[in-house]
């Protein structure tokens, strides 16, 4: 066990290290940041000294190594446009995202997993029909465009609810959160929903899809013929065995949603860590750029390492793998 | 249990609605834009929305009006005493937003924060030899040489408060990039609002200061402002219709008519200050694209010319731009000091006239070019750019486009890579509304602080020698006449081809805002906002 875990951290380590590689010498082409720091009428030596000042006229490898080794000691630098601490934005930043990602998540499960049910259950009724071909929305249209459609839709002709931003912020101290406050809600419900579009879809098809695989296996018919009650058999015994599926393909999937949200956020102008990046990226802010990187980058990693070591406690035969051949 | 649990929640969430409710008499005037400002610090972050929003909340000692016009703000008087030296009158009873009193130590203060190296709004006072008290309430400004545009300059020279400053060890101006203090955080100026709230890249709240100066006079009836950084054009478009804010810029050229159509928004259009031009290669003997050839066109006038009138500009203007620009002829916008209408009619389109000049210099056959461009930085810029390539082509020029974001397209263009382009687009506006500024920036080469964007590195010794002698005459009508001489060199060497100014689009709901000034320099003054 041990063995295992420590395994898999070194190969965390080596992922790390080779994104942040990677986005370190990918922000060498993305333009010179200086343009953006001083305005048109600035001298070329004030330019000059800026980039003296900011390391940039280093040799990349000189730069990648000083930026690796101030990040070991929790120093991400100081953005090049707001002058800030690149981990106190993110900080701020982070609750946002995650909060975004956490109400997708939970609305994509929600919704999900009884719509898959029930499409899986009711193969033909009008319900399941028009269920699954509204679905195929969800997968086929890009992000921005759903929500888009839904800012023209419940914003501008309803005016239900608001068309961007995160309002009704409570300040818990360490987190500052939008969920407790009905206009907090009324602002993350559309970006909330457009996010989550996509893994509904996909929970619900592959729900069904497990269903119907589950309801043809001999341990459901002879449940049946011990006479046990419908949902009894679809619920505590097919359902059950579906989600495992499920569960792993979610929790990938929540880094997926994590990216996903760069979009989401610029559509409905959300202040989360995607915009960051996206502002980041306009005004070559190579601190922000990377340390976002590496940050997401460290999440997939995170997830990646639960979701094995999930799989070492839930399936038996990887466990006797090391127990050695000698059990059989 | 439950129960218990709920009761915070839903405490909380009435406490938020009722926070939200509406005060019949407040005027709340939310706005929005493409990004954020950069900081608060009035001498640091040289950036068109940054110095905007630095306006509301400084006072300068004189004002610039919409109409472009100078204006008393703390300074009451002005006289020029010499050549080098000009006293200014300052205006008592004026206090800071903290409640300190304004006097003449402050502007002296301001004038060495604002002077030191790190300044990005140093150039403003770069003429300056020394600013010094001569009592409490007059200064003296003694420059280096005659500097005929010292006023023009002082709308951006910002007056902060010394004793606040020091008490909260900002005396030092900072670069913007990667460093930031106290000053750039907060704020506290004389002007007409003071800084409620800024939460990066969320909002900038602002209320108007009770004790500003000349509250009597303020056209504006805002209570509250709250500026919002919106990036997206497709949210900011929604926000708008949907009413969320009152106003919003840059509206996208393809939503105007849409904006329009709503009966409650309205689109205010107006020309922008900056002028958009193309710039050749006038100084390598071979061109780029021409490895060996040893030659480079772009050094024949006839070339140049050639270029010049293949281009349709009121094609741009019709079909890129929908309507929505200006076609010039000059390298500066009506507004700059030293326009002249009667110059500013472009280059006639006649392509049989090109190719006839072509051929004339020899490149009957044409000739293959890289043609520069930026895809982000203004309006529609690629789309001209791609307009522009078959006008060239169909006098035999052959033309591979180049277009990509701004900060490659600088650096390519610009000092770091050396002027590495044969062919470019560019656009420039003036910083001090000042002839002399495009002359010196982009018209001439010879000298500290020329050329700094003269890509191709255009320079011809009058205009050198004219340029020279603009920089220090005070003569209004002298100094006009020198100015007319250059520009009309400029003109008949081809030193660059000028497309037009590019049009300012507003959006405004016309059911909350009564009325709004839109200045040729694409910002909201909050002065001259007024709400229904």
């Amino acid at each position: 066990m041990l063995a295992f875990i420590v395994q898999r951290l070194l190969q965390a380590i080596v992922v790390m290290f080779v994104v942040a590689l990677i986005s370190f010498s990918l922000f060498r082409y993305v333009g010179d940041p200086v343009n953006n720091m001083l305005g048109q009428d600035s001298s070329t030596e004030q330019r000059e000294l800026l980039r003296e000042r900011l390391g940039l006229n280093d040799p990349v490898p000189v730069q990648f190594f000083h930026y690796v080794g101030n990040a070991l000691q929790g120093d991400f630098g100081l953005s090049y446009r707001m002058g800030k601490p690149v981990d106190e934005l993110i900080a701020k930043r982070l609750p946002a995202t995650i909060e975004l990602v956490a109400v997708s998540a939970v609305l994509a499960l929600l919704f999900g997993v009884p719509m898959g049910v029930y499409t899986g259950l009711n193969r033909n009724s009008w319900l399941s029909r028009s269920l699954l071909t509204v679905s195929l929305v969800g997968i086929s249209l890009p992000t921005f465009v759903i929500g888009i459609l839904m800012i023209l839709v419940f914003g501008v002709w309803l005016g239900w609810l608001p068309t961007f931003g995160r309002g009704g912020v409570v300040d818990l101290g360490v987190w500052q959160t939008s969920l407790l406050t009905l206009q907090g809600w009324s602002h993350i419900l559309m970006p909330a929903i457009t996010l989550a579009l996509f893994q509904l879809t996909l929970i619900m098809r592959l729900v069904r899809a497990e269903m119907l695989e589950v309801l043809r296996t001999d341990y459901i018919k002879f449940a049946r013929a011990r006479g046990l009650r419908n949902q009894a058999i679809n619920y505590g015994h097919a359902l059950k065995n579906t989600l495992v599926p499920v569960i792993t393909i979610m929790g990938l999937q929540i880094g997926s949603l994590l990216a996903f949200s760069i979009i989401t956020e610029t559509v409905f102008a959300w202040p989360g860590m995607g915009l960051l990046f996206l502002q980041g990226i306009q005004f070559v802010d190579i601190p922000v750029m990377s340390s976002y990187l590496v940050l997401m980058a460290l999440f997939f990693v995170i997830i990646n390492l639960t979701v094995d070591l999930l799989y070492y406690a839930v399936d038996p035969r990887l466990r006797s793998q090391h127990v050695g051949g000698a059990a059989h | 249990m439950r129960l218990t649990r709920f009761i915070p929640v839903a405490a909380a969430a009435i406490a938020a609605v009722l926070a939200t409710g509406v005060d019949a008499n407040a005027k709340t005037f939310r706005y929005a834009t493409t990004g954020d400002i950069l900081g608060l610090d009035p001498h640091a972050n040289n950036e068109g929305p940054t110095n905007t929003m630095k306006a509301n909340i400084y006072g300068r000692l004189i004002h610039r009006k919409p109409d472009l016009t100078l204006a008393p703000d703390l300074a009451t008087s002005w006289e020029r005493k010499s050549d080098t030296v000009w006293r200014f009158k300052l205006r008592s009873g004026v206090t800071f937003h903290n409640g300190n009193s304004f006097n003449a130590d402050d502007v002296v203060y301001s004038f060495k924060r604002q002077s030191q190296p790190a300044s990005s709004m140093a150039f403003a006072l770069s003429s300056v030899e020394d600013l010094r008290k001569v009592d409490d309430l007059t200064v003296e400004i003694v420059t280096k040489g005659p500097d005929p545009i010292l006023l023009l300059n002082m709308p951006i020279f910002y007056i902060v408060d010394k004793e606040y400053m020091e008490a909260n060890n900002a005396t030092e101006v900072l670069d913007v990039a990667g460093s930031t203090n106290y000053a750039n955080l907060n704020a506290n100026g004389t002007g007409p609002f003071k800084l409620v709230e800024w939460v990066q890249d969320n909002r900038i709240v602002l209320e108007p200061f009770d004790k500003y100066w000349d509250k009597a006079n303020l056209e504006t009836n805002v209570t509250k402002a709250v500026f919002t950084p919106i990036p997206n054009n497709a949210t900011r478009v929604a926000a708008l219709l949907s009413g969320e804010i009152d106003l919003m810029y840059p509206v996208p050229l393809q939503d105007v008519p849409r904006l329009n159509g709503d009966p409650n928004v309205e689109v205010l259009q107006g020309p922008e200050l900056r002028t958009i031009f193309l710039g050749f290669d006038h100084w390598r003997d071979e061109l780029l694209d021409m490895p060996g050839t040893g030659k480079n066109p772009f050094k024949d006038v006839r070339v140049r010319k050639a270029f010049a009138h293949a281009i349709d500009t009121k094609a741009i203007q019709r079909v890129v731009m929908r309507g929505a620009s200006t076609p010039t002829g000059l390298m500066i916008a009506p507004g700059i000091n030293g326009f002249a209408e009667d110059m500013n009619t472009p280059y006639a389109f006649n392509p049989d006239m090109s190719k006839k000049l072509l051929a004339d210099a020899g490149y009957g056959d044409g000739f293959p070019i890289t043609f520069d461009c930026p895809n982000d930085r203004y309006v529609n810029d690629e789309a001209i750019c791609t307009s522009i390539v078959p006008m060239l082509e169909r006098i035999g020029i052959k033309v591979t486009l180049n277009a990509q974001t701004k900060s490659l397209h600088f650096n390519k263009i610009g000092k770091p890579e050396g002027n590495n382009t044969s062919f470019y687009m560019l656009g420039w506006t003036p910083g001090s509304y000042d002839a002399y500024n495009p002359l010196q920036n982009l018209m001439t080469m010879e000298g500290a602080g020329h050329g700094t964007w003269n890509s191709g590195r255009y320079s011809n010794p009058e205009v050198e020698k004219l340029t020279g002698m603009i920089a220090v005459t005070v003569d209004d009508a002298k100094r006009n006449e020198l100015i007319r001489k250059a520009f009309k060199i400029h003109q008949d060497d081809v030193g660059h081809i000028t497309l037009h100014q590019q049009a300012l689009a507003w959006g405004s709901r016309s059911d909350t805002v009564a009325k709004v000034w839109q200045r040729p320099f694409n910002d909201v003054d909050l002065r001259y906002v007024t709400m229904k």
